[in-house]
């Protein structure tokens, strides 16, 4: 029941993440020129009559944004009360004072007329707060807890791999954040090329962070073709091979998603289902990089089961510390 | 014990959101304006029996690029409003000539001192667009600013020398009352509910300056005898300047001719 909560909760930020990007897509961040109030209203007594223009994706916004906020304040504390594991009481403390805190940043960059620096700020803590979500929901998995029938990857390789490869689209989701906030998201015009050429003919500082968010692409595109292929020639788990394989499928999405931006002169939905499936590349990413830490949870699973189950014998674990490909 | 104190902290934080959240509407909606201060140089005043005047026109030589339309239906009441199509008022150019200039003094006065304006200048917000779309106003004379729509409108400026403000009119005939401070060639005005909505105002330190009418003129008069600068500003053609010398007494005229950009199709 926990778990379904998590995913629910951690749905509903997919829905607040694609709100957020509405928000900026549409040009419609300082709609409601007053925080935390709307146009004087109490935010929950608005009047629906009035979600017009811009209102309806910034007040839409923060509506979800507070519905989330109170979700995951019930999360926070179904895992206090019911979690064995400490690390996981604190996980959830840590989504809620995220949460919070996104919720401050959203209002100071309201009151402060979108400074880019607290609007990238708002952007990189949701992805944070969505990765953590997303994170409860695969440590209160039953997949997760069973430890996969005893059978997990034990490799460090693979685990550098996998988390270099998270870090890289946190990194690239930062530079596309600093490029959205800045204006730059059209500061080179043409994809393929840049101004007609493989290289661009001319610099600013909007050009250099377009420039940056290209190749931050390219990097991350090689990244995740490396990482799938190791899971692929390393393992038969399919808890490692669906996300790696899943991560691919996004990536390729995201490419066009950020090519046809560009060609659509930011046409608003692309623009926005654009940042919504950098999110998804983010928590694949991370989900296929718990699962190679998986071995290094064992112990604290396994007094999971033995707390959870007490019909079960305690006897030596066998398979703990066993990595199998 | 723990979970106390995070009941206890839990349920502290939402109070103090909801009590904020539930703050009088007054608080953000009335903004006071300052007093209605005569901008000057602190120098002596404008000799009137010798002063002259600098009139001209601006013509737009070429096709001029068709206006964007605006898609209204973000807002019902907006439609409502306007029953015949609408578009952007970028390019206002009839029989030649172009409207909404705003021509004013750049360089070449020295220190007088100006009578304080008349009275408050007026923006309206009526049928979801600004009226004037363009227009001038002196430092420290009062800005009113009203709603005319059965409909919300926030008024955002963004100066570059002066303070960004961002005021919410949800309400019909509300009116705000806002200053500027510092002389700025031009200020844009958005409306972050209908983003076609835009205007632009010039913060002078004296009186003249002008915006053109639909015939592209405009007067700029009681000029101290000298030599001055003359720049007309366009929103999207950018500006151009001309040298103008009056003696006492004497009226000349300054031209300016806008240029179709390259790329321009009608």
């Amino acid at each position: 029941m926990l778990h379904r909560f998590a995913k629910f909760v951690a749905g509903c930020t997919v829905l607040l993440v694609l709100a957020g990007s509405l928000v900026t897509s549409t040009d419609s961040g300082l709609s409601v020129p007053d925080w935390p109030t709307t146009y004087g209203w109490n935010m929950f007594t608005f009047p629906p009559s009035k979600w017009v223009g811009g209102i309806l994706y910034e007040h839409g916004h923060r509506l979800i944004a507070s519905s989330v906020g109170f979700l995951t304040i019930v999360l926070a504390v179904w895992l206090w009360m019911s979690e064995p594991r400490r690390w996981m009481k604190w996980l959830g403390v840590g989504a809620l004072g995220a949460v919070i805190a996104q919720g401050v940043l959203g209002g100071l960059t309201v009151m402060f007329f979108l400074p880019a620096p607290i609007s990238t700020a708002h952007a990189g803590l949701a992805e944070i707060f969505f990765c953590m979500t997303v994170a409860i929901a695969l440590f209160t998995s039953r997949g997760w807890i069973d430890g996969y029938t005893g059978h997990f990857v034990d490799e460090g390789f693979l685990r550098r791999l996998a988390t270099t490869t998270t870090v890289l689209v946190y990194c690239q989701i930062l530079v596309g954040a600093t490029m959205r906030h800045t204006g730059a998201g059209l500061a080179i015009p043409d994809f393929p090329l840049m101004f007609g050429h493989l290289w661009p003919t001319h610099w600013d500082p909007k050009i250099a962070v377009h420039f940056a968010h290209r190749v931050g692409a390219t990097l991350v595109a090689i990244a995740v073709v490396w990482t799938a292929a190791a899971v692929f020639n390393r393992t038969r788990l399919a808890e490692l091979r669906r996300p790696a394989a899943l991560l691919i499928v996004l990536v390729v999405v995201q490419i066009t998603l950020g090519a046809l931006t560009v060609l659509s002169k930011r046409d608003v939905w692309i623009n926005s289902v654009h940042v919504v499936c950098g999110a998804l590349v983010l928590t694949t990413s991370l989900v296929l990089t718990l699962r190679t830490w998986r071995a290094k949870f064992a112990r604290d699973v396994r007094g999971l089961r033995l707390q959870a189950d007490p019909t079960v014998r305690l006897k030596p674990d066998t398979t703990y510390g066993k990595a199998t490909a | 014990m723990r979970v106390r104190n995070l009941w206890i902290g839990a349920l502290a934080l939402m109070l103090t959101a909801s009590l904020t959240a539930c703050g009088s509407k007054k608080d953000d909606l009335d903004e006071g304006g300052a007093g209605n201060s005569a901008a000057s140089g602190g120098g002596p005043p404008v000799d009137q029996a010798t002063a002259g005047n600098i009139d001209g026109e601006v013509s737009f030589d070429g096709t001029a690029p068709k206006n964007e339309p605006i898609k209204m239906n973000a807002d019902p009441v907006c439609v409502k409003a306007n029953s015949t199509p609408q578009e952007q008022e970028t390019y206002m150019v009839a029989n030649g000539k172009l409207a909404n200039v705003f021509v004013y003094v750049k360089d070449g006065l020295g220190n007088y001192s100006y009578p304080a304006p008349a009275g408050p200048i007026t923006i309206d917000q009526m049928g979801c667009r600004y009226h004037p779309h363009v227009f001038g106003i002196r430092v420290g004379q009062e800005l009113d600013i009203i709603n005319s729509d059965p409909t919300l409108h926030n008024i955002h400026a963004l100066p570059k020398s002066n303070s960004e403000f961002n005021t919410g009119q949800p309400i019909k005939d509300m009116k705000t009352v806002h200053t500027f401070n510092t002389k700025e060639v031009m200020v844009p005005f958005k409306c972050d509910v209908h983003g076609w909505m835009n205007a632009f105002v010039g913060v002078m330190d004296n009186p003249y300056f002008a915006v053109t009418g639909p015939d592209g003129k405009f007067s700029l008069k009681g000029l101290p005898p000298g030599t001055y600068t003359i720049e007309a500003w366009h929103e999207k053609a950018g500006t151009q300047t001309a040298q103008v010398t009056i003696a006492a007494k004497e009226t000349k005229n300054a031209n300016f001719t806008f240029k179709a950009p390259a790329t321009a199709t009608n």
